[in-house]
């Protein structure tokens, strides 16, 4: 499984319907490939958000191809490339992304539920994933009634539940202590282990001790470490 | 089960609010369209159940108005002139049908059961009368029979007693929406012998009259090659003290008066059609606004555009088969056994239409608030799926 950006470039319009431009991500080609960390750190505002978004399928670059398997992502129409997210791709965004009429355990489902009905393996599935993120005892406790890391864990079990085989990760500790950011770099690192490609957007010093490869973003140019 | 409906679930006091609306709507859709229905309804009652196009009344009963309280407004009453009128009336050119009627109302004292109208028809001659009671009872009405309104509490096989005069009720005749609903129907020889009764009792005002030598309306069909107009100008020229009156005109201050209502329950539909559609158009755009996230999320998880806009679509639409079940069943909880109270408040005739139309109503009602909804819920599943679920996803960190 490769995963591979070539030439990709983000510019955004500051001021509505000006001409107030910039770049947030320079034309950049990177590669992810299976059984392979990817760690990338920079500072704010450097891109990496903005890169990850691009080659998770959610931002269309204004220019360049994303490529999983040789297939440009973004020549798919919207449903097709949707459903290639939903198959093959896992995202943990930043921040709390919790949908909060369901409990813990149906919005880790969701993307099994999202296009019919889970099944017993997804169920079973689920279930070991909450016991190794040890948020097992809140399945069906809803999300407001969950702590930041939880919810954070939850949030990874969710990436996590469709097998993907490219795995993006944006600040997926932001909000844990260091005992439960081992677990979660430990997970990522195990799912790595099984074959996906992980990427992990990160500050944390830690994470560099569970990268097979490390990146940096300035300015909206990434660099290898 | 749906995600729009774990939705809803989810969140019980938008969802709530948002059924609360479309009940609202439904409801004043299905209730004022059955109102202006009903009383269309009544309105076409009134004009099959008088069954004359033309009526001859004495002068006075019109300028006292006596007459057509008694027809139009359910008012008891009654007036009379001389038989003389009859005949003169019948040897008038244009005459086709000709009838004559008997009015009298009962009381409240010990001589009489209820107090209601009575109306004596000459079986011989009646055109206007026993063909619509002919559902209820196919056969002459013989002395001291009587046939009863739908709304009067008596049934087939009581007695029921008018001026010492006992009654049997031979028939009870179906609901009409008119004041028919609560008149009591016997013959010529019958009534002459409660007028008798009534003014040897002293209850009648009419004290000087012979019975036998009065009636109180003249029925009237013109023949062919005459019209109605022909026939009143003529009556109005010739034969002194009495009125011919048209019944289209007489009933048409009903009709002035269901076209003002219609036209205020219209616009009352229309003013609480508009602002629910308003207030959906804010609350469901309110609450996708605060989801915008959650529905961000879900583009991460795979769900495409138009999944996002068939979610929102399925949460207007399950609010709105809610809304509009509620409202139309509340409708019908106040609508129909309320439907003598609602007669009586708008003092004009008033029918309920068949179950068929009441369905039709119904159905148009619900759907109505449905599509309001959906409309309503349009704009907001459009713009969600024109998210841009990057910018969201950074913008609300």
């Amino acid at each position: 499984m490769l995963l591979k950006g070539e030439g990709i470039a983000r510019e955004f319009i500051r001021v509505s319907g000006g001409s107030n431009r910039f770049t947030a991500v320079q034309d950049t080609d990177i590669e992810l490939h299976g059984g392979q960390l990817t760690v990338l750190s920079g500072r704010s505002g450097s891109g990496k958000t903005t890169l990850l978004n691009m080659l998770s399928g959610l931002l269309p670059p204004t220019r360049g191809r994303v490529l999983l398997d040789g297939e440009d992502i973004y020549s798919l129409n919207d449903a097709k490339l949707s459903r290639l997210r939903n198959r093959k791709l896992g995202v943990v965004p930043q921040g709390q992304t919790a949908i909060h009429s369901l409990t813990v355990r149906e919005n880790i489902l969701l993307p099994c539920t999202l296009y019919g009905n889970a099944d017993a393996a997804d169920e079973e599935y689920a279930a070991s994933l909450m016991e190794r993120l040890d948020i097992a005892a809140l399945a069906s406790v809803r999300p407001a009634e969950l702590s930041g890391g939880e919810l954070r864990r939850m949030a990874i079990a969710r990436a996590m539940i469709r097998h993907p085989e490219v795995i993006f990760a944006d600040e997926p500790t932001g909000d844990l202590d260091d005992e439960n950011t081992a677990v979660v770099f430990e997970f990522l690192r195990s799912a790595a282990g099984d074959g996906a490609a992980v990427l992990v957007v990160s500050h944390e010093a830690a994470a560099a001790d569970y990268a097979d490869r490390r990146l940096t973003m300035t300015k909206g140019e990434i660099a290898e470490m | 089960m749906s995600l729009a409906f774990k939705n809803l679930r989810g969140k019980p006091v938008r969802t709530a609010v948002l059924v609360i609306l479309t009940v609202l709507l439904a409801l004043t859709v299905f209730a004022g369209t059955l109102t202006v229905s009903s009383l269309r309804s009544g309105l076409g009652s009134l004009e099959n159940r008088l069954g004359a196009e033309v009526m001859v009344v004495p002068y006075e009963a019109t300028t006292k108005k006596s007459f057509e309280n008694i027809l139009l407004q359910g008012s008891t009453g009654y007036f009379y002139m001389d038989k003389s009128v009859y005949d003169k009336i019948s040897k008038t050119e244009g005459i086709g049908r000709i009838s004559e009627q008997f009015y009298l109302a009962s009381t409240s004292s010990g001589c009489c059961s209820i107090p209601v109208q009575i109306i004596g028809i000459d079986p011989e001659t009646d055109f206007t009368v026993q063909p619509w009671i002919k559902k209820s009872f196919d056969k002459p009405l013989g002395d001291c029979d009587i046939v009863v309104g739908n709304d009067l509490n008596a049934f087939v096989g009581d007695t029921l007693q008018f001026y010492g005069t006992d009654c049997r009720v031979a028939a009870k005749l179906e609901k009409t929406g008119t004041s028919f609903d609560t008149t009591v129907f016997t013959n010529e020889s019958t009534i002459r012998k409660m007028i008798r009764a009534s003014i040897d009792k002293g209850l009648n005002n009419f004290k000087d009259i012979d019975p036998e030598q009065v009636v109180s309306c003249v029925m009237i069909d013109p023949a062919e090659g005459y019209t109605a107009d022909d026939v009143v100008n003529d009556i109005n020229l010739h034969i002194k003290k009495v009125r011919a009156v048209r019944t289209k005109e007489m009933i048409s201050g009903v009709s002035d008066s269901l076209s003002g209502v219609s036209r205020i329950v219209g616009i009352l539909i229309f003013a609480v059609w508009v602002l629910g559609g308003v207030i959906l158009l804010l609350a469901f755009t309110m609450s996708v606004n605060e989801r915008r996230k959650e529905f961000a999320v879900l583009r991460v998880i795979g769900a495409s555009r138009g999944r996002l806009a068939r979610t929102v679509m399925a949460e207007a639409l399950t609010v709105g088969v809610t809304g509009s079940l509620i409202g139309i069943g509340l409708g019908l909880l106040i609508m129909l056994p309320f439907a003598n109270a609602v007669e009586g408040l708008l003092s004009m005739p008033y029918l309920l239409p068949d179950i068929w139309s009441i369905a039709a109503i119904a159905c148009a009602a619900a759907a109505a608030a449905i599509v309001t909804g959906a409309a309503a819920a349009a704009v907001s599943a459009y713009r969600i799926s024109r998210l841009d679920t990057g910018v969201i996803l950074r913008g609300d960190n």
